[in-house]
């Protein structure tokens, strides 16, 4: 027996050595900062549109901040994470890194000296960018204009905070590789399914996560949750009416917004603020590879897609209700509501996307969960600076959350044909009073919003 | 009839329940501060307060704020007795053309009602909705800022930087 459990703890032993093996990087020595002169011009202009696709400005932006200077707050499960400073700044941002140190960080999650990285940065997509590209993305932030500035230490609670238990993490979730090719598809779909896959990483809020807050491998692309917002599913269940094409999401994913299914918001309008900067061929590549993660519609969605085609053409204009807001069904309230306050934009003759989409088009009124729609109702869309943007505005301060529910509901019946959605007060209560946090920004995106937008203070 | 709460008195209208607050206020109750611009949410021309937030009057359906408290900017003082917003305005002359005052006044009053000591980057972000085409921007900043300090008892002589320096 005793031999047993000599065995046992020599077992124990070896796995934690090994452990340690595994979990231990080393530093990458750091460099004197590289003069701008020293990147060609080509490879910079390369790196600015990869940038773009990875949408990195999101992230290491601080509403009002300096460009790439970090300290946003991104609020996780397990505690706050403030995004670093990636500009070249030698003592707070990345200016001592090598091009072998910056390369490591997007393979690996592995700072320059050695720590591990936590997942909010998504190296388990940055993983399989070439080296290539890494190089061009160095280039582009070496050249940026470096800004001192030190992210506040992140809030995570034990034994989170300690970063070696990231190895685990790694060892459990993480598979370093370069993008494979799938031969049995065209070269499009590769180059497509590299950018989503890779540096787009729109896994990284489409995909759920699991317990341990990584993507589950099973539910790839079929939905998830970004700042506060639903990010819709991007597989066949994807709840738009008119079901995605090619082209729509390429204009869409351009442009911030198409006919068939309104306005970017949310994080995306960052996204698709960015992705106008890429050229055609990428943009029609990554709407190929998604189309074909989306698959061909039912033909019953195809059908409803077409009634509700016809019901666009006919039903200009709604149907009039009798307005109470006080008495009646919630149906009947929540069509008053509309009618009174929704309808001049959403059920009007001006066009998308300065005119309100009409709700038998919206992903927004047909999903899953209510969130988006209490987001949209209760913050709107706030206006872009400095030029023309959609915009819509919140109604937080006009609609009591059981006038906002029987709204939802309203909409629900009436133009998803769904019943009202369960737990909706809950939400919009809690969406109200800050405890479920919303970020809120401009449909451009770029620019993002002022900390004190989206919920009380 | 809908029964309204406007600058502490009762009203009772005898109107469509979705007919906006707006109408109600200029055509019913004689309220003529609030102005119509857009009728769209876009240009706070007709902003108001309700339970002390600003909204847009012309979007907000009569029925929705019964029994809540409307605040107008007849609400805030009157000719003889300028009330602290309106007292700023009047002395940085921040008017042009006007039309678009009342809802930014209705619109500082919230933000220093809820934030009495708001910075000027506070205030430059909560007058965003507003529009003003006149170009009277630098003055309206200047006037609630001031309107800040006299609601906080200070006098001329320690006013806040912006509120004192800023030319027009």
């Amino acid at each position: 027996m005793k031999r047993f459990w000599i065995g046992v703890l020599i077992l124990i032993v070896v796995c934690l050595a090994g452990f340690a093996v595994y979990a231990w990087k080393p530093a990458i020595d750091p460099i004197e900062p590289p003069q701008r002169t020293s990147f060609d011009q080509a490879l910079i202009e390369k790196g600015a549109v990869l940038a773009s696709v990875g949408n990195c400005t999101a992230c290491h932006t601080k509403p009002g901040g300096k460009s790439f200077a970090g300290g946003l707050a991104v609020p996780t499960p397990f505690g706050t994470i403030y995004s670093t400073n990636i500009t070249p700044d030698p003592k707070t941002g990345i200016g001592r890194w090598s091009e072998a140190a910056f390369s490591r960080a997007m393979r690996e999650g592995v700072e320059r000296d050695g720590d591990h990285l936590y997942p909010a940065f998504p190296f388990d997509h940055f993983t399989l960018v070439s080296d290539e590209d890494n190089k061009a993305l160095y280039a582009y932030l070496m050249t940026r204009h470096a800004v001192e500035s030190r992210p506040p230490a992140n809030e995570l609670t034990f034994p989170l905070n300690l970063r070696f238990v990231l190895a685990g993490w790694k060892l459990l979730f993480f598979h370093k590789g370069a993008y494979r090719e799938d031969t049995a598809q065209s070269a499009e779909w590769n180059r497509g399914a590299y950018l989503v896959e890779g540096l787009g990483h729109c896994g990284a809020c489409h995909t759920p996560r699991n317990a341990l807050g990584a993507e589950r491998k099973g539910a790839h692309l079929a939905g998830g949750e970004a700042e506060g917002w639903d990010a819709f599913a991007l597989d066949r269940s994807s709840s738009a009416p008119v079901p995605w094409t090619h082209d729509s999401l390429d204009a869409y994913l351009r442009q911030g917004w198409h006919a068939d299914h309104g306005v970017a918001n949310g994080p995306m309008a960052e996204v698709t603020g960015n992705l106008g900067r890429l050229p055609d061929s990428d943009m029609s590549a990554i709407a190929t590879y998604l189309i074909s993660r989306m698959s061909e519609p039912t033909p019953e969605r195809a059908a409803a897609a077409e009634d509700i085609r016809k019901k666009l053409s006919i039903d200009q204009g709604g149907t009039p209700i009798p307005a109470s807001a006080t008495t009646g069904s919630p149906t009947s309230r929540g069509g008053a509501i509309y009618q009174a306050a929704c309808a001049t934009c959403h059920d009007g003759s001006r066009p998308q996307p300065f005119g309100g989409i009409d709700f038998h088009l919206s992903s927004t009124i047909a999903a899953r969960e209510p969130q988006n729609a209490i987001n949209v109702v209760l913050f709107g869309l706030p206006a872009t600076s400095g030029r023309e943007s959609p915009i819509m505005p919140g109604f937080a301060a006009t609609l009591t959350d059981d006038q906002v529910a029987d709204l939802l509901g309203y909409l629900r019946e009436t133009y998803a044909q769904k019943p009202a959605w369960a737990d909706a007060k809950t939400k919009i209560a809690d969406t109200r009073s800050g405890k479920y946090r919303v970020s809120v920004g401009p449909s451009d995106g770029i620019e993002r919003s002022p900390d004190n937008v989206g919920a009380k203070d | 009839m809908l029964k309204l709460n406007v600058n502490g008195t009762s009203h009772d209208v005898d109107v469509d329940p979705a007919t906006p607050l707006l109408y109600v206020l200029r055509n019913d109750l004689k309220l003529n501060g609030a102005k119509f611009g857009c009728g769209l949410g876009q240009c706070g021309a007709c902003t108001v307060m309700v339970d002390g937030k600003a909204v847009f009057s012309c979007l907000t359906p009569a029925m929705l704020v019964e029994g809540r408290e409307i605040k107008t900017v007849e609400g805030l003082g009157t000719i003889d007795a300028p009330g602290p917003m309106q007292k700023a305005f009047i002395e940085q002359q921040a008017a042009q053309c006007g039309y678009c005052i009342a809802g930014m006044m209705m619109r500082a009053q919230a933000l220093l009602e809820a934030k009495p000591d708001a910075a000027d980057a506070d205030i430059r972000q909560a007058l965003e909705p507003n529009l003003c085409r006149c170009g009277t921007h630098m003055r309206i900043l200047r006037a609630v800022a001031r309107a800040r300090d006299l609601m906080q008892g200070k006098s001329a002589d320690n006013m806040a930087p912006a509120a004192a320096t800023g030319r027009g």
